[in-house]
């Protein structure tokens, strides 16, 4: 039994190994990094979370959605409401929240289907300039303007001396959350990644390069397509309840158009149709407004005038040269850029490849 | 009786802003089936370059061409930097790209201009007139005109002038309108000039009323949007229309309906989105959608 795990190990795909990496880097990096840091890249491991949900829609199903962020809200106003209502543990509300806001995405995907890709687009994305405002109006159930808080739980007596057993210090609210954060994203990518390999992920992407052929080799066009929906407004769910249980409150300016956008930007920069994709574009979405609005106030050369404006314009500026460079050189995104990176190297280092079509030679450990 | 027709001709008024900018989406939509998600904000930055022209001492009526001719000397400069490059690219791409426009223009605005909302001058007073007992406000009448003289210029060009036809031609069939001589992609910055042209008469006509900062034409755009879609997105005439049903309809839905009042508006505007997508989805003036299998 040993052995064959071994084994196993031993030959698995080289994916797999930077898997397993990847996996320890997230489960070891918060004993090393401040609480308030962990709480960052608790918010990123979030935006990655609701950007698998977004890839899941756009990247395989083709369909375009700008109003993730009204998804994300209704997730975190769901799991605020029952734990401010109801004094129900925050951790039970979360599939609630992802389950409910699934729901709706569905109901949401049956008169989508009428639209083309752009009518989509330009309704989800009025969809998600007006959530803010609909928000703000039941006051009584959501708090109105000055929103909902939502108290921090602490680490369970379990979680609290297995972590000062490996670290030594004490854990700290900040770091139970990161890791249930990490846990659902963990569960949450291996899902999409199984969905994308299997009957409904073909079928999505069937739909995707082609409606016409699709349906007429059987796939059912209107079930895929709502299905996508859902799947992708659970994701957004989950991520909207973990997002308000991460930053200790939600209200109506936490979800902002500019959400949503961010939620595209990361799609786009890790790469549609991908699975690492949207880690890695979730970690550029988050970090490069936050580092280029650090990054100017720092250069003390520049007047105050300058580095205060750059500081609020700078995210925008930003993301929307990220975007258009990207949509013009990269439309594959960091995923693509790597793999092509990976292609190139290995084409180099084998030698003999096909220079007109790229292909590799084969592998020599397979044959 | 009096409140409502008040009510009808500032509707016209604030609908005759949105069928501007409605248009200007209609044109690009007609020149390569895309829905400039930028344009608000294209129109926000013209806006802007004609309050600078205007602080510096130049008089509002030098200052509203003047902008207009540097509108579409930037639609087209924008059109051929940003959009050019993936002019044949699939329709998801050319959305982002179109966000990321908006995006980076609305941030640019900021660095330029700053944040602080800034209180911008029309040309016309606020004393309002006595028409048959109806009060109507100069302002109202003043964005009235200038919008109609906009919409007849422009009907003008683009069905009377040779330009037009050769516009309209390379937007209706690219192909042939190549064979027969007409530069089609230098067509698609003509009309992404126009657009915005057209847009920043929306924007500078907006700006008294809002307060001119870099996210005053976030709603706008949604307005844009509704009487788009409410007039079919192919169907200029469609956009104006559209613009003054939902130009109307906000007013009137703030003012009678209960509970809605000036910040649900907009949800008023999405729900017409949305109704109009769902029961007629071609709009008002636009043809059925024929698909090639």
């Amino acid at each position: 039994m040993a052995r064959s795990v071994l084994e196993r190990a031993r030959t698995a795909p080289p994916r797999y190994w930077l898997v397993g990496l990847v996996v320890i880097f997230f489960l070891g990096f918060p004993t090393v990094i401040s609480s308030f840091l962990a709480s960052e890249w608790t918010q990123a491991l979030v935006l990655a979370i609701a950007i698998m949900g977004l890839n899941i829609l756009v990247g395989y199903s083709g369909q375009l959605s700008l109003g993730h962020g009204a998804l994300m809200a209704l997730g975190a106003y769901t799991s605020a409401i029952i734990v401010h209502d109801y004094q129900v543990d925050y951790l039970v509300t979360i599939p609630i929240a992802g389950l409910l806001t699934g729901g709706i995405g569905f109901l949401f995907g049956i008169p989508a289907l009428r639209l083309s890709a752009l009518y989509l687009a330009l309704a989800t994305f009025a969809l998600a300039v007006v959530t803010p405002s609909l928000i703000k109006r039941p006051a009584g159930l959501t708090g109105g303007v000055q929103g909902i808080l939502v108290p921090q739980p602490d680490p369970p007596a379990l979680a609290s001396s297995a972590y000062s057993a490996v670290t030594g210090t004490a854990m700290t609210s900040e770091q139970w959350i990161y890791y249930i954060t990490l846990f659902c994203a963990l569960v949450l990518f291996w899902l999409a990644w199984n969905l994308v390999r299997h009957r409904p992920g073909r079928a999505m992407r069937a739909i995707r390069d082609g409606e016409v052929a699709a349906a007429a080799s059987g796939i059912n066009i209107a079930g895929y397509k709502t299905l996508a929906f859902a799947i992708s407004a659970f994701y957004a769910g989950v991520a909207g309840s973990l997002f308000g249980l991460t930053i200790g409150f939600v209200s109506p300016d936490t979800f902002p158009v500019a959400l949503s956008i961010q939620l595209l930007v990361g799609a786009v920069i890790g790469g549609l149709a991908s699975i690492p994709g949207p880690l890695l574009g979730a970690i550029f979405a988050y970090f490069l407004p936050i580092e280029s609005s650090q990054w100017v106030p720092s250069q003390t050369w520049l007047p105050d005038q300058i580095t205060s404006t750059v500081k609020n314009a700078g995210p925008a500026v930003s993301y929307g040269v990220v975007l258009i460079l990207l949509m013009i050189f990269a439309p594959t995104g960091l995923v693509g850029l790597l793999t092509r990176g990976y292609a190139a190297l290995n084409r180099r280092l084998r030698g003999a490849g096909d220079r007109e079509t790229g292909h590799l030679p084969p592998d020599p450990q397979t044959v | 009786m009096q409140e409502l027709f008040q009510l009808l001709v500032s509707g016209i008024a604030t609908g005759g802003i949105f069928a501007s900018l409605a248009l200007a989406l209609v044109l690009i939509y007609n020149a390569m089936g895309l829905v400039n998600f930028a344009q608000g904000e294209m129109a926000m930055f013209a806006t802007f370059i004609a309050y600078a022209l205007i602080q510096r001492g130049m008089s509002y009526w030098i200052a509203f061409p003047v902008t207009l001719v540097l509108a579409f000397a930037g639609g087209i400069l924008v059109q051929r930097v940003v959009i050019r490059p993936v002019e044949r690219a699939p329709i998801l791409t050319l959305v982002i790209i179109t966000l990321g426009l908006a995006t980076l223009v609305n941030g640019l605005a900021g660095f330029l201009f700053g944040y602080v909302p800034r209180s911008f001058p029309s040309p016309f007073s606020a004393q309002t007139v006595d028409l048959l007992g109806v009060f109507i406000s100069y302002r109202d009448l003043g964005v009235i005109a200038v919008s109609g003289v906009v919409l007849l210029v422009l009907y003008l060009l683009l069905q009377r002038t040779t330009v037009g036809l050769t516009l309209r031609a390379a937007a209706f069939h690219p192909e042939a309108s190549r064979l027969l001589g007409v530069q089609v992609s230098w067509m698609l910055a003509l009309g992404w000039g126009l657009a915005s042209a057209v847009g920043a008469v929306s924007g500078i006509m907006v700006a008294p009323i809002l307060l001119l900062e870099p996210n005053m034409m976030q709603t706008i755009i949604i307005y844009a949007f509704a009487a788009a879609v409410l007039g079919g997105i192919e169907s200029p005439l469609g956009a104006v229309v559209g613009g003054l049903i939902v130009g109307v309809t906000i007013n009137l839905a703030g003012a009678y309906i209960p509970h809605v009042g000036g910040d649900l508006q907009l949800a008023v505007g999405l729900a017409i989105i949305i109704l109009a997508l769902l029961l007629k989805p071609n709009g008002l003036f636009g043809r059925a959608a024929v698909r090639r299998v």
